[in-house]
């Protein structure tokens, strides 16, 4: 791009203006006094780690929730509700993952969904409306048929044409979360100068994404949010990729540094396997943890970590290999012979897998101990109280009640109560996909404390993360997978700075830089 | 600090929980509607109270399996049709070997049915709503098949005061049977490890899977159950009617599951009380005698109650 992308002197008029915007949920305060402005012809990035309020604010934004405080302005009149409906007549159009598409329909019919071109007499005129798509299509630069099926579609033509959808309603700014996650990189180019073009348009957008390459190629200024605050706001030229990551996740020291990686000693192998495969992936994994051990996976998403898991744990069938569970065979083929055998799998969507949202958080950490909890087939009500209260307690697991419906919870607190449901069956080996994602920085802390924790009372346990600052931490050695392989096993001390260092963010730093580069070489071999 | 909040969080959840209460609410509206425009027309006459329970029993009795089966995630469209199956097997039964085989013979039919219901819809993979659609079909065909069509008189005095027929003091049997049911279906869905694992299966499958539950056969036997009280239902009817015949129970399940879901319970699983189930089974009783009692039409009775069970499924489940 030639064409310099200063928005300090370009005469661009604000889109929208938030003005000292706050949210609270109960007693969580998801967003503080934000104010933030996104002008008419600009790629705004939102930026700031999981929980920082970048949600919040599209929800605010998309009119899902109302701000508890603070005003917000389009075009420079305030908004007087906050519904979906107000925020879409302002002009707000937010584009989800293929969410709001029928595959059925062709490209033409679902552009004009509930806005559909009529003829004379009242019909549908569908081949006006492939007309108009075509033309659409045509000023906008995409190269899609009208007439396709959508599910006919990739991914990438699925975004492009949900924007045009979102365009065709005058939508005049456009929200765009995490859009590039199912696109391939051919595709990632024509969204780019697909926005570009839209952005000369004078359509104001606002971007997520966790990306950093993508946001430093696309967006023109970048806010930062952290801990429901706003950090800064400031043209993407003025900011280094470092400064970048120093403003969101800010003091590291505060974060994981605190949790003590005591090296405990190992003790007797509790889970051992030995050339394990399952349908596709994991492809013939050799693992041992031993009791007090905690063991880190590394690996890009579909790299078979939680296909590992899931195999483990009964959920995905055992093609070939051999399980043993403090040295004996164990045959797993369904979750409950896991449990059994004193295994548990904290699982990647707590929402979906892990939790019962509309049922309490008593129902829910008790579904797994309900024989102990029992006198022959009648669960006794005063235990499994006391056995939420005794995990709310030790968990610290802030809801209003044991009564309360998971649903009402904060993520942070949902994955306490997912945590919960197997402390109370107190297995041998823990088994714990993505257990920060979502939450915020602080439970983040709490829970990696709590694996440690776990360690030291003599458990194994077998941690998948994508968040490599949260594996050094948890971790005493880290595996790394590649295609459903293990493509490298190393002690967590080998990542140690060798010079003495005496911040602990900093050595952590170097560690998070050792890592990724092996990382990337194993990437590089396949 | 943290009683702050404690306080602050909990005072919406009383607002979000009122709905639940709605059930017993409409049921005593319309009960105080009826006695207000009924009273010279004998509503209140204990006869007649008498009478709308006797005419309820077999609904709730559908009512507490159909609870189960909705709150598992599932639905069961055969059980009117089994209930008219049960009856004529039954009678049949008794005419051949005497009550005692009846009566087995009976229940067997339901436990064969719901079965079938189980194993088509966790092994095969049929949705229920087709499985017990089609099984509806089946089962009714089956038991026209049986007698040609034609009914089955009960001569048997024992069976017809046990299962309909009978009073122990001024309480008719029938009523027995249904608080006898309708007691242990709510023991067993809110205190056992049985009912717990029936409402994470219906709240979340996966999630209940990843716990551990055997969703499978919770599922297979929430069916079962449906289909075992169906039949006891089909044994009732045929007691109080002196006779087995296919079309007894005929379109229960509409009522049935109108009942459920005005008594709270979800279509969509994971939520349901038995108790709900009853007052919901009951208040369709109420609406059905005091429409009758009004001098309503057939045509008239059936418009009104459609649009009375509109209104009360509605409220009960309209959201935020």
């Amino acid at each position: 791009m030639l064409q310099p992308t200063n928005a300090e002197t370009a005469p661009k008029p604000v889109a929208v203006r938030l003005t000292g915007v706050s949210k609270h949920f109960g007693g969580v305060r998801a967003l503080d006094d934000v104010s933030l402005e996104v002008l008419g012809g600009e790629i705004h990035a939102l930026l700031g780690e999981n929980g920082a309020g970048k949600s919040t604010i599209l929800k605010i934004l998309n009119g899902v929730h109302a701000p508890t405080a603070g005003t917000i302005e389009v075009n420079g009149a305030v908004l007087a509700e906050h519904t979906p409906d107000a925020a879409k007549r302002a002009g707000i159009g937010m584009i989800f993952q293929e969410m709001s598409l029928v595959p059925t329909l062709s490209v033409a019919q679902n552009i004009f969904l509930n806005n559909e071109v009529k003829d004379s007499l009242g019909f549908i005129d569908d081949s006006t409306a492939a007309r108009r798509s075509h033309d659409l299509f045509a000023t906008l630069g995409v190269d899609i048929d009208p007439l396709a099926l959508v599910s006919d579609l990739s991914a990438g033509q699925r975004q492009l044409t949900e924007i045009v959808k979102a365009i065709s309603r005058n939508v005049k700014i456009l929200i765009l979360d995490e859009p590039t996650t199912a696109l391939s990189g051919g595709e990632v180019e024509k969204l780019f100068t697909f926005l570009r073009r839209l952005k000369s348009e004078g359509v104001a957008i606002i971007y997520v994404s966790h990306r950093m390459d993508e946001i430093t190629r696309i967006a023109d200024r970048a806010t930062i949010l952290r801990d429901g605050r706003h950090v800064i706001t400031a043209p993407l030229s003025a900011l280094t990729l470092d400064k970048i990551i120093e403003y969101i996740v800010g003091r590291r020291s505060r974060g994981f540094s605190d949790v003590a990686r005591t090296s405990a000693t190992r003790g007797a192998p509790l889970l051992e396997v030995k050339g394990l495969s399952g349908p596709r992936k994991p492809i013939n994994i050799d693992l041992t943890i031993y009791a007090g051990e905690v063991v880190g996976i590394a690996g890009l998403l579909g790299s078979g970590r939680s296909a590992l898991a899931r195999v483990l744990f009964g959920i995905d069938p055992k093609i070939s290999g051999e399980i043993r569970v403090k040295g004996a065979v164990v045959d797993i083929a369904n979750p409950r012979d896991a449990i059994a055998h004193g295994l548990a799998l904290v699982p990647e969507d707590r929402l979906r897998q892990g939790l019962v949202l509309e049922h309490s958080v008593e129902e829910n950490s008790s579904i797994s101990i309900l024989e102990r909890l029992s006198n022959w087939v009648f669960v006794s009500k005063s235990r499994a109280q006391a056995a939420a209260d005794r995990q709310i307690e030790a968990l610290r697991i802030k809801t209003s009640s044991r009564d309360a419906a998971v649903r009402t919870l904060s993520g942070g607190n949902q994955q306490k109560v997912v945590i919960a449901k197997w402390l109370n069956a107190d297995p041998d080996v823990f088994i714990l996909d993505e257990p920060t994602g979502g939450v915020d920085i602080g439970s983040k802390a709490e829970i990696i404390a709590l694996v440690r924790d776990l360690a030291a009372r003599g458990k194994a346990i077998l941690v998948i993360s994508s968040e490599l600052s949260e594996l050094l931490t948890a971790a005493d050695r880290i595996i790394v997978m590649v295609d459903g392989r293990i493509a490298s096993e190393t002690p967590r001390d080998t990542f140690d700075d060798p010079s003495p260092n005496d911040d602990a963010g900093a050595r952590l730093q170097y560690a998070e830089r050792q890592l990724s580069t092996i990382l990337q070489k194993a990437h590089a071999h396949v | 600090m943290s009683n702050a909040t404690l306080t602050a969080a909990r005072t919406p959840s009383i607002f979000a929980n009122w709905r639940q209460y709605i059930p017993y609410l409409g049921f005593v509206l319309i009960f105080v509607f009826f006695s207000a425009t009924l009273f010279n027309k004998g509503f209140l006459d204990p006869n007649n109270q008498l009478n709308i329970l006797r005419q309820t029993a077999m609904i709730s009795i559908m009512t507490v399996g159909m609870t189960y089966v909705l709150a598992a995630g599932e639905i069961d469209l055969s059980i009117g049709m089994v209930a008219g199956l049960a009856s004529l097997v039954v009678a049949v039964a008794m005419d051949w070997y005497g009550p005692f085989v009846g009566v087995i013979a009976g229940l067997a039919i339901g436990c064969i049915v719901g079965l079938i219901n189980g194993v088509l819809t966790t092994r095969v993979g049929i949705p229920s709503f087709l499985t017990t659609l089609a099984m509806m079909g089946i089962a009714r065909g089956t038991a026209m098949w049986m007698t040609q069509t034609k009914s089955v008189p009960i001569l048997d005095d024992g069976y017809i005061w046990v299962f309909g027929g009978g009073n122990l003091g001024p309480l008719p049997v029938l009523v027995l049977w249904t608080v006898a049911i309708a007691v242990l279906g709510h023991v067993v869905l809110r205190r056992t490890t049985f009912g717990r694992r029936v409402l994470a299966t219906g709240g979340s499958e996966t999630a209940a899977r990843y716990s551990g539950v055997d969703t499978r056969a919770i599922k297979m036997r929430v069916l079962i159950v449906s289909s075992v009280l169906a039949a006891v239902a089909g044994m009732l009817y045929a007691g109080r009617l002196h006779s087995g015949r296919f079309q007894l129970g005929e379109g229960d399940e509409l009522s049935v599951i109108a009942a459920a879901v005005l008594g709270g319970t979800s279509l969509f699983g994971g939520t349901g009380t038995v108790v709900g189930s009853i007052v919901g089974s009951l208040m369709i009783g109420v609406i059905n005698n005091g429409l009758l009692l009004m001098g309503l039409e057939y045509s008239q009775q059936l418009i009104a109650r459609g649009a009375i069970i509109i209104v009360a499924v509605a409220i009960s489940q309209s959201r935020k």
